[in-house]
């Protein structure tokens, strides 16, 4: 047995001490590693902060690093933006709130309800009947297309036979597609790019003079996060012990009420994660709501871009201050709700 | 025995119940056949057409595959497959090479087991490679620019690349037995919370290289001239940063998650055989951590394809079609009011995309679980 005396200093330095401990030359490494990748993260940061309180010729005359030291801080962008200029900042600000937030409350309320009715209950649409109605949509399509009808009628025209033809010769059909494909098929719909989509979303709410409302981003964004919620959460209601349902549905509790006083509270934390992801969507989305908005729904993401419109060149320190408050709303949910996100609620459904 | 009247709520919640497992779906159904199936199709449609607004309404007339036509054999071919002016040797011995390698790929399949429509498939598959491969010499190897498809494509592998590796190095870093571990989670998690557009202006202010915090340091270099915006592979080395800033914490809040969720005895284990810490990593850490680290890749590769906000905001697309990405691309067409040739643009994003995410999950995802029943 070598004594310990006798090790170099390289050895002492690099081997642990005992399971579960770091060496002190590994911990020195690691520590420094993390130390780098924290100024990393957080200068680009520091720099927003710091600009949002330079005066014009501060950033245009070159860098300066520390305020007080370097620099004279001044507020004037803050007080152009919060004071004087308020309204327009304001109305975004809200814009952006109340979209966010409802479409994420949407959102989490019918991506949670399909995955947990995916994850309990079994669905067998026959084939036949998923053709019939992509066969009328086609047919109500062209006719409008070729003939002009007006849309509200030919969809109604269209359902309407589907309808009919599902009740009359829908039983004959046999093959059916399972749960399993009707998740991948919500799921893919998150491989869309934006842009396939959003021309046709922007004709048909201009069809319906809804441009440039709430409602128009609300549904938009609720659509576009919607496969992720019905994925994370999904994973999550099928890791709730089925026994309790049953025993409640044993007590005559209905569906809904088992949905809403027993799977929901167990998958408080999985929701809580889940929300957090799609709200941090919803508030930073910008290429939807520059299609779908103009200045009545103006989200907040559109006001920094704004910044950049002016003939005066960039106008930074006013972007540094809207970028400034956009991010601390979301940095106080993250604190708030971060043991969730640690825990790994969002490895379940990775695991694949 | 008689059932007692019932009143009529109580019969419309009986009702209600009937029907719960047609109520709980339908409203997603609903939801994504109004706003994702049907413009899907009328993207389709107007990518066959020529599509003109009109004060107050617009026309359309079909054109057929005219809009598709121009991106790759007309006037818009350099802008989204990029500029062929001959093949080089080198190019020419890459684009042989991997054709060897994609046929040989078809012909073990074959001899191992054969089913058509996985034959099928892999021939898409290999279609799509040789021609993107082809691509790429034609256009880089040869010293040629390249399109916007190429440009999308270099986001997308550079970009997922680079956040993998240094997403899961932090990831092993912070699982390391350290104090202020939650200090060190919440702090990479931030770039995550941050806007994609404030991203981009933040990083344009960093890259100022006269203006910029790193100026002082550029001038020592003798680069004070130098401007990232002006050279196409240093802004779409920019772009790819910015990016990885943004969503290396993504990567790693995962891959941290799965890393802590493997348990810690055949780890110590090993360490009490003495093993080195390479050996743990690749023997026992690494087998358990690939179903994970393949299905976050294969998220962020299906994100990393929509890429549009930062090449608009840190370059907008510039030096010239530089770091123009698709999805970029199409926006474009669709400020100049061409609507038929953005939906074109955003049909072929959308067939590409489908193609190589459906290929990296069917021979990557799927055969990695195979072989790692945990």
């Amino acid at each position: 047995m070598p004594n310990l005396q006798q090790r170099s200093i390289l050895n002492r330095l690099f081997e642990a001490p005992a399971i579960g401990k770091m060496a002190p030359g590994t911990a020195l490494f690691v520590y420094g590693l993390l130390l780098v990748w924290s100024l990393v993260v957080l200068f680009p940061l520091y720099w927003v902060l710091i600009t949002s309180v330079k005066s014009a010729v501060d950033v245009n005359s070159g860098p300066v690093y520390l305020p007080w030291i370097d620099f004279q801080p001044s507020l004037h962008a803050w007080r152009e933006l919060l004071v004087i200029d308020y309204e327009d900042t304001l109305r975004s600000y809200i814009n952006s709130i109340i979209i966010a937030l409802l479409s994420t409350l949407l959102c989490i309320i019918v991506g949670s309800m399909a995955a947990y009715a995916l994850a309990r209950i079994s669905y067998k649409p026959k084939f036949g009947n998923i053709l019939i109605f992509v066969l009328a949509m086609i047919a109500g399509c062209y006719t409008v297309w070729k003939y002009g009808v007006d849309w509200k009628i030919s969809i109604a025209v269209a359902v309407a036979i589907w309808f009919f033809l599902v009740k009359s010769i829908g039983r004959y059909f046999t093959r059916s597609v399972g749960n399993g494909d009707i998740l991948f098929w919500m799921i893919s719909q998150r491989i869309l790019p934006p842009i396939v989509t959003v021309v046709p979303i922007y004709m048909m709410f201009q069809n319906l003079r809804m441009l440039d409302t709430h409602l128009a981003l609300i549904l938009t964004y609720t659509v576009v996060n919607l496969p992720i919620v019905i994925w994370l959460m999904y994973d999550f209601m099928n890791s709730i012990p089925i026994e309790l349902e049953e025993s409640a549905q044993l007590d005559g509790a209905s569906r809904f009420r088992t949905f809403w006083e027993i799977v929901l509270p167990l998958a408080k934390p999985g929701l809580a994660a889940t929300t957090l992801l799609i709200l941090i969507l919803a508030w930073n989305e910008y290429i939807l709501a520059v299609f779908l908005s103009t200045s009545k729904a103006q989200t907040i993401p559109i006001l920094v871009s704004a910044m950049n419109a002016g003939e005066r060149g960039i106008l930074w320190w006013s972007m540094c201050v809207v970028i400034v408050i956009m991010i601390i709303p979301v940095v106080f949910m993250a604190i708030l709700l971060q043991r969730f996100i640690s825990k790994g609620v969002l490895l379940g459904a990775v695991k694949g | 025995m008689t059932n007692p009247p019932r009143s009529r709520s109580a019969r419309f919640s009986e009702w209600l119940d009937q029907q719960s497992s047609t109520l709980f779906i339908t409203p997603a159904v609903l939801l994504i056949l109004i706003f994702s199936i049907f413009p899907l199709v009328a993207s389709l449609i107007i990518a066959f057409s020529r599509f003109r607004l009109r004060a107050g309404s617009y026309q359309v007339r079909w054109v057929g595959f005219r809009n598709f036509e121009k991106q790759f054999f007309g006037s818009e071919q350099f802008h989204f497959l990029g500029t062929f002016k001959g093949m080089s040797l080198f190019g020419w011995v890459v684009a042989i090479a991997v054709g060897i390698a994609l046929i040989y790929w078809l012909y073990r399949y074959c001899r191992r087991q054969f089913w058509w429509l996985g034959f099928i498939g892999r021939i898409i598959s290999a279609l799509m490679f040789f021609g993107l491969a082809l691509l790429f010499c034609a256009t880089l190897l040869s010293g040629h620019q390249f399109g916007t498809l190429g440009v999308t494509l270099f986001y997308v592998f550079a970009g997922c690349s680079t956040q993998f590796a240094i997403g899961l190095g932090l990831a092993l870093l912070c699982a390391q037995p350290i104090h202020g571990r939650t200090f060190f989670r919440v702090i990479f998690f931030i770039p995550l919370m941050i806007t994609p557009i404030g991203i981009g202006y933040a990083f344009r202010m960093l890259a100022d290289t006269s203006k910029g915090p790193f100026s002082p340091l550029w001038q020592w270099f003798g680069l004070g001239d130098f401007s990232w915006s002006t050279d196409p592979w240093a802004a779409r080395v920019f772009i790819v940063i910015g990016d990885s800033w943004q969503w290396i914490p993504f990567v790693f809040i995962i891959l941290l998650a799965a890393i802590e969720n493997i348990p810690k005895d055949h780890q110590e284990a090993a360490q009490v055989d003495g093993a080195s810490g390479w050996q743990i990593f690749r023997e026992i850490t690494w087998p358990q951590l690939l179903p994970v680290a393949a299905t976050v890749m294969l998220i962020r590769l299906i994100e990393a394809f929509k890429l549009v906000d930062l090449p608009n905001i840190m370059t907008a697309g510039g030096p010239g079609i530089a770091t123009e990405s698709m999805s970029l691309h199409s926006y474009f067409a669709w400020r100049s009011l061409d609507l038929g040739q953005s939906a074109a643009i955003a049909y072929l994003l959308l067939f590409v995309t489908v193609v190589l995410c459906v290929s990296f999950f069917n021979y990557v995802v799927i055969g990695r679980l195979r072989n790692n029943p945990t």
